[in-house]
C-alpha cells in the first residue's frame, strides 16, 4: 500500500515562530494531544521529523501485527463510549465521523490490526479531525531563556526556531537500548532483526524475556533451528500475573514450546559476554539461581533488551530521567518535575506510576491508556495555563450512585487505566455536587482540598476486578472497595448499597 | 547513579543485597521497577491497601503516623515490608523529603522473591530485629 505524501504538495503548516504551545511528534500521543488542544482553541504548532502520521507504527511491530485488539462487534457498537473499552487502537474524538476508526480498518481475519492498518487508522484520525502537522521538521536542540514573563523554550529545528512557554514531547520510547555487555555489538537489536526468513536453519539466542523478546521468538519459530531466550529474572506471563505487566498471550507460543520440551530454551541468567568463534558466536551466561557458568554457541544473537526515550538535550536543561528507558521524572499531570513547562504525551507518560496498588501500573505505555492522559493534559493546560473555564456539570444527590456505577461498569477511562484514572465528583455547600471529570487518582488524593469522591476500577493481581470509592469528607480520606462481580456488572443492589454507605459521610448516597 | 549496571554494582554496597552474587543482583534489578518521587510526593499511604516494598537508592523520606513525623529514612533503608509480608495496609505515610529514587517490589512478588533469595530474607529479619530491639529499649 503506497503511503500518501503529507508534505510534498500542500503549503506546510506551522512555520517557525512563536507559539503558546509546541507539540513534538505525530504518533498517537502527539495527535491525541493536538486534538485536545484544538478542542479548547489553544493556539499551538505540531512538528514531526517523520514524513507522515503514525509514529512508531510506521515501523513496528516487527512482524507487522499489533498485540492490542479492536473488537468490531463489541458492546455499544462503534462510535459509542462503552465501545472504547474493547477498542484499544482508536484515538478519541467527539465528532462521530472520527470515532472508533480502528474498527473500520479491520478485514475480519483478526481483531489485532496489522501495522499498516494501525498506520492508516492514525492517518484517518488526523484527516477527519483536520489536524495539521508540520512533517519533515526535525527537532534538533533546545534552549531555555528567561524573560519578564518567566521561562521560555526555544526548539531549534531543521526548519528554524520555535519559541513557546509550554512544550509537549510525544516522541515515543523507541530508540534501541542495549546493556553494556562485552561483545554486545555482535548482537542485532530488535530494531534491526530484519525478515524472519534470514534465520532459516539458524541457532538464535534472544536476550530479553519481555514482549519484544517473545515476539521475535514467535516470529522465528517456523524458521530457526533453535531458539534460546535469556534474561536475569524469570519470565512473567500476563495470563499468570493477571495484568499487562506480563508477556501477552499472543506471544506465549515459544513458552509453551519450552514447557513441552519442543526445542525452545528459556534461561534465567545474566549475560557476561558475547564472543566470535569462526562464523559462530558464543554467549557466556551466568545462571541467576545456581551461579553456574554456561556457554552456548549460536549463529545469531538478538537483543530485545528494550528502548530508550529520545529526549535529545533536555537533560542539559535540568530534566531528570530514570530507569533503563530514560523516562523523564514527571508530575501526576505529566509535566517534568525539574523543568516546569516541559510536558509529555504518548507512551512517555508511562513514567508516571500512580499508586500502582498491588503492583499494577497504569497502561500509559499503550495507546488505550495514554490517549486519555493526552486529553486530560490538554484540559489541564487549557485551565491552568490559558484560564479557560472547564464546565463541571451539576448532579442531583440521587443521581450520584447510578452515575458512578454506570461509569464503573462502562467507563473506558476507568477500565483502561485501572487504579490510575478516576471519575471525580466534588461536593461543596454552595456549588453542590459537581462532575470534575476524569483525573489522575493521585491528584484527587494529594491536591484536591474539597470534599468529594473519586471512583476507580482496580485489580489486585488475583484476577478480581472491582470498583473502589475514595471519599474525602471533612478532610478525612477513606478507601472502600466494592464487591467484584463475575459478569463485571457493578450496578446490582449490593453495589448500590455498598457505594451508598461509602458516600454517607458526604451526606449523599 | 541511574544506569542499570551502576545500580547492579551499587546494590553490593547495601547490607540487604550484599550476600547476592552479581548474577542475582542483575536479576533483582531486572525484576524490580525503579520509581522516582519528587519532594512532597507520598510514596506509601497509611491505611490504603496494595502497597509495595520499597528500597531507597537515593534521597530522603519522612515517616508519618497520623500526620506526626516519626522517623527519617535514606539511602539503603527500606519500608513497606510489614504490608507485603502480612497483607495489611501500611500503618504510616512515607513522604519524599527530597527527590527519591527507589526499587519497588510488588506485593504479589514478595513471597516468591524472598524464598528465591533467602539471604535477603535473613538480612531483612536482622533489620526487623534491630528495629524491635530499639523500640523495646525506648519503651523500657
Amino acid at each position: 500500500m503506497a503511503r500518501p505524501s503529507f508534505h510534498a504538495s500542500a503549503t506546510r503548516p506551522y512555520p517557525p515562530g512563536e507559539y503558546p504551545v509546541v507539540v513534538v511528534g505525530s504518533g498517537p500521543g502527539g495527535l491525541q494531544l493536538a486534538y485536545g488542544l484544538n478542542r479548547y482553541g489553544i493556539r499551538h504548532a505540531v512538528i514531526s521529523a517523520d514524513p507522515g502520521p503514525g509514529g512508531m507504527f510506521r515501523r513496528w511491530p516487527l512482524f507487522q501485527r499489533l498485540l492490542s485488539w479492536t473488537k468490531p462487534h463489541a458492546a455499544g457498537g462503534p462510535g459509542s463510549r462503552p465501545f472504547e473499552r474493547c477498542d484499544w487502537n482508536s484515538l478519541i474524538a467527539e465528532e462521530p465521523e472520527a470515532r472508533s476508526l480502528a474498527a473500520r480498518h479491520l478485514d475480519g481475519t483478526s481483531h489485532y490490526p496489522t501495522r499498516a492498518a494501525m498506520e492508516a487508522n492514525l492517518a484517518a484520525f488526523a484527516e477527519r479531525t483536520g489536524l495539521a502537522v508540520r512533517y519533515g521538521c526535525r527537532w534538533l536542540q533546545t534552549r531555555r531563556e528567561e524573560d519578564a514573563d518567566g521561562a521560555r523554550f526555544v526548539l531549534e529545528t531543521s526548519d528554524g526556531d520555535y519559541a513557546c512557554r509550554d512544550a509537549v514531547f510525544a516522541v515515543g520510547v523507541a530508540d534501541p537500548w542495549n546493556p553494556d555487555i562485552p561483545g554486545i555489538e555482535l548482537a542485532r537489536h530488535y530494531a534491526d532483526v530484519g525478515p524472519a526468513e534470514r534465520y532459516a536453519d539458524r541457532r538464535v539466542v534472544i536476550l530479553g524475556k519481555q514482549n519484544s523478546g517473545f515476539e521475535i521468538a514467535s516470529g522465528l519459530l517456523p524458521w530457526a533451528r533453535s531458539i534460546l531466550l535469556s534474561s536475569p529474572s524469570p519470565a512473567r506471563l500476563s495470563v499468570v500475573v493477571n495484568s499487562l505487566v506480563g508477556v501477552r498471550a499472543r506471544y506465549i507460543l515459544p513458552y509453551e514450546d519450552y514447557v513441552l520440551g519442543g526445542g525452545v530454551g528459556v534461561l534465567d541468567a545474566a549475560t557476561e559476554r558475547i564472543e566470535r568463534r569462526g562464523d559462530a558466536l558464543v554467549v557466556h551466561f551466568r545462571m541467576t539461581g545456581s551461579n553456574d557458568a554456561v556457554a552456548v554457541e549460536v549463529d545469531d544473537v538478538i537483543s530485545a533488551t528494550g528502548f530508550t526515550t529520545p529526549l535529545r538535550d533536555l537533560p542539559k536543561l535540568g530534566l531528570t530521567t530514570f530507569g533503563q528507558s530514560g523516562l523523564p521524572a514527571q508530575t501526576r499531570w505529566w509535566e517534568s518535575t525539574t523543568v516546569p513547562g516541559l510536558h509529555f504525551a504518548g507512551t512517555i507518560t508511562q513514567g508516571v506510576r500512580g499508586l500502582a496498588k498491588f503492583g499494577i501500573p497504569p497502561n500509559s505505555g499503550a495507546v488505550q491508556g495514554h490517549r486519555y492522559n493526552a486529553l486530560i493534559l490538554a484540559r489541564r493546560l487549557a485551565s491552568k495555563r490559558f484560564g479557560i473555564e472547564i464546565p463541571h456539570p451539576r448532579l442531583a444527590p440521587d443521581a450520584v450512585v447510578p452515575f458512578l456505577l454506570d461509569e464503573a461498569t462502562r467507563g473506558p477511562e476507568l477500565w483502561h487505566q485501572k487504579g490510575f484514572l478516576a471519575r471525580v465528583l466534588t461536593v461543596g455547600a454552595d456549588e453542590g455536587i459537581r462532575d470534575a471529570g476524569i483525573i489522575p487518582l493521585a491528584a484527587f488524593l494529594d491536591e484536591e482540598e474539597r470534599d468529594g469522591i473519586a471512583l476507580v476500577l482496580e485489580a489486585d493481581g488475583s484476577g478480581a476486578m472491582y470498583p473502589v470509592a475514595y471519599v474525602r469528607a471533612g478532610g478525612h480520606l477513606t478507601e472502600t472497595p466494592l464487591p467484584p462481580d463475575a459478569m463485571l456488572n457493578y450496578e446490582s443492589g449490593a453495589h448500590r448499597r455498598a457505594l451508598g454507605a461509602a458516600l454517607q459521610p458526604l451526606g449523599i448516597g | 547513579m541511574s544506569s542499570r549496571s551502576e545500580i547492579v554494582s551499587d546494590l553490593a554496597r547495601f547490607a540487604l543485597f550484599a550476600d547476592l552474587t552479581e548474577a542475582q543482583r542483575e536479576g533483582v534489578v531486572d525484576q524490580l521497577a525503579v520509581a522516582v518521587f519528587a519532594a512532597d510526593d507520598k510514596i506509601l499511604r497509611q491505611g490504603f491497601r496494595g502497597a509495595g516494598f520499597y528500597f531507597v537508592l537515593e534521597g530522603e523520606c519522612t515517616v508519618h503516623v497520623d500526620g506526626a513525623e516519626r522517623a527519617r529514612l535514606g539511602r539503603g533503608d527500606f519500608f513497606g515490608e510489614v504490608s507485603v509480608l502480612i497483607g495489611d495496609p501500611p500503618t504510616a505515610d512515607v513522604i519524599a523529603l527530597t527527590d527519591v529514587r527507589c526499587l519497588v517490589l510488588d506485593p504479589a512478588d514478595a513471597e516468591p522473591f524472598l524464598l528465591a533469595h533467602p539471604q535477603v530474607m535473613f538480612r531483612m529479619l536482622q533489620a526487623q530485629a534491630r528495629r524491635l530491639r530499639d523500640s523495646n529499649r525506648r519503651r523500657a
